[in-house]
């Protein structure tokens, strides 16, 4: 699966592979949903960037006087009881969200990929003694174990980012893993063996590069299940600490209360999260057809 | 498949024993004990309190010791103190496995009904307008945080009945007790079911791509008989291990859905346990799930040996 000719198989469904606006052109008419879906994330990445400039207020600073204020043409989404503008919070929460999820994706994949590459050339005691341990994480739910990650390394930005990219090391490791496995008995490394190439060259100059769509597929899912995971830990109260304006921690428990008497506060912050999740799950289901040809019909 | 059994069995205990390490190790990660979260409240520390407390709890013995201490007396059943409650941990454990327990049965069921069902149409019709819908919708169960659909239900409520289906340990009647459950169940379920539809749909189309699905078709059966008997059969065996896989995503949800429902389950508890750094409470609460977990796993591989005839183990 991974050694096909990726450009003729566009240039067989009819894209311009030559030409790079010819392949977008060509992505949006045949996924549309995935087109929908790289626009939401394109928003969100706009609002992480750019967030001074559209927003008015400051995220943190307080205000008594507007204390659980209702939306209006000042406050668009109101605010909460500290008297802080929910539609700014929101804006800059993006930069938190977007932080986290592709830090700990980037850690995560880096990891996981270093793993799986090593166990599946590598072999023997090495691969299965990773496999066990991989195996042991993978049957604690992701949740659990980012639960007790957090806990034990302590709420900060930086801990929230290892504690969800060490449960998604196994998810990786096993993928790349299963690829190396097939791709090392393909004839281009017995050549690349054959012309005298070192095994690490190997590894790293053929091996890898064939893995990478399988990876890109599994990415963009983390992405997403990365951001509900910092939201829900957040939410907790042991994921991203104040002052910082987490998703989740605007929904933090005493959202329950707010569900009576202020619901801008629990709307919104979750409308932010749900549809930048569905965004990138969106854009990975596109991203598997384009690249795994098995799933298509 | 006896040999089988006995190895499959033996993983599952290593598996286990891996895990309880993992556990334990990632524990003792955390900076301050219970000693120092108790002194950190009263402000002064007398060193002389805080050594007996320690000895107390076992926290001064060497690290391989508290480990053995732990897993000795898991063996034994005994789960040990709480710190917090000062309670043997198991009476606070105990009492809340029937609550987790039927809102998982429930939240299962409800996922199943639904996602079983919406699959299998959704992979009949693939790439029609209906196909697009039920798939937009099981994505946008995904992408929805499990405690955010929770306080979505809970507003709705407030909206239409003035009040919030509260949990009480003693129901007053039949209908109240299925609603109590219910409704938190929904919200668990809707998120799984979403997950169960997108792989029965995958599984679906996998298994009607086969060639006898083709020999099928070619003999002159109905597309109905085709699409339910000899397709449905065969793609509900990846199904059926997938429920290993929802177990977990279950458990995921349900911690943060008794935290929004308030109900005194298993799941919110180990968030509370989380949060005193109740090391015992915890250290059990996880293997708990754990043993759950990967005996759910160990039973749908024997499941699958037994529906699936193609499978041998063993030889």
């Amino acid at each position: 699966m991974s050694t096909l000719d990726y450009n003729a198989e566009l240039a067989a469904a009819g894209a311009n592979v030559k030409n790079r606006w010819g392949a977008i052109r060509f992505f949006m008419r045949r996924y549309p949903l995935g087109t929908i879906g790289a626009v939401i994330m394109g928003v969100f990445a706009f609002a992480a960037l750019f967030a001074p400039m559209i927003t008015y207020y400051d995220p943190l600073s307080t205000n008594a006087v507007f204390s659980l204020a209702k939306p209006s043409a000042a406050h668009w989404l109101g605010c909460d009881f500290m008297g802080r503008d929910v539609y700014s919070r929101i804006v800059y929460g993006a930069r938190i969200s977007l932080e986290v999820s592709i830090g700990s994706m980037l850690l995560g994949s880096g990891i996981g990929v270093t793993v799986g590459l090593l166990s599946g050339y590598l072999l023997g005691w090495f691969d299965l003694i990773t496999q066990r341990i991989l195996e042991m994480m993978q049957s604690l739910p992701l949740l659990v174990m980012a639960l007790i990650m957090a806990a034990a390394l302590g709420p900060s930005l930086h801990n929230t980012i290892v504690a969800i990219a060490i449960p998604l090391v196994p998810y990786v490791a096993r993928v790349i893993r299963s690829n190396t496995l097939s791709l090392r008995e393909q004839p281009f490394v017995e050549a690349a063996k054959a012309i005298g190439m070192s095994e690490t060259r190997i590894a790293i100059r053929h091996i890898l590069p064939n893995t990478m769509s399988p990876l890109i597929v599994l990415a963009t899912a983390q992405l997403g299940s990365a951001i509900l995971t910092e939201a829900t830990l957040s939410f907790l109260g042991l994921g991203v600490p104040e002052p910082h304006p987490s998703w989740g921690r605007m929904l933090s428990e005493s959202a329950a209360e707010y569900v009576r008497t202020a619901p801008w506060l629990v709307i919104f912050p979750g409308l932010a999260i749900s549809l930048v999740v569905f965004g990138t799950n969106l854009l990975g289901d596109a991203l598997r057809d384009l690249l795994d040809p098995r799933q298509r019909s | 498949m006896g040999a089988y059994l006995v190895r499959r069995f033996g993983l599952m205990l290593l598996t286990l024993f891996g895990i309880s390490i993992i556990i334990f190790m990632l524990l003792r990660l955390t900076p301050g004990n219970i000693a120092d979260i108790l002194f950190d409240a009263g402000g002064f520390v007398d060193p002389a309190d805080k050594a007996r407390i320690e000895a107390d709890l076992g926290l001064d013995k060497p690290i391989p010791v508290q480990y053995a201490n732990w897993i000795g007396g898991l063996l034994k059943g005994d789960l040990g103190m709480s710190y917090q409650t000062e309670r043997p941990a198991i009476q606070e454990i105990a009492p809340r496995i029937p609550i987790t327990a039927r809102l998982a049965v429930l939240a299962l069921s409800f996922s199943v009904l639904f996602g079983v069902p919406l699959g299998v149409i959704s992979a009949v019709n693939q790439n029609s307008k209906l196909d697009y819908v039920l798939r937009v919708l099981s994505l946008s169960g995904l992408s929805m945080p499990a405690f955010w659909l929770g306080l979505l239900i809970l507003m709705g409520f407030v909206a239409y009945f003035g009040t919030i289906p509260i949990y009480s340990s003693e129901p007053t009647g039949f209908w109240n007790a299925i609603l109590m459950y219910s409704v938190p169940a929904a919200a668990v379920g809707f998120r799984s079911s979403a997950l169960l539809m997108r792989l029965t749909r995958s599984s679906m189309l996998e298994v009607m791509r086969q060639d006898y699905i083709r020999t099928a078709r070619s003999k002159g059966a109905s597309e109905t008989k085709i699409n339910y008997y000899h397709a449905l059969k065969n793609a509900m065996l990846p199904v059926v291990t997938v429920i290993g896989i929802e177990a977990a995503f279950l458990l995921g949800g349900l911690i943060v859905t008794e935290t929004v429902f308030n109900i005194p389950g298993v799941a919110r508890f180990l968030v509370e346990a989380i949060r005193w750094r109740d090391y015992p409470m915890v250290q059990n609460l996880v293997m708990f799930i754990a043993i759950v977990v990967v005996t759910i796993n160990f039973i749908i591989d024997m499941m699958y040996a037994a529906l699936d005839p193609r499978i041998k183990y063993g030889d």
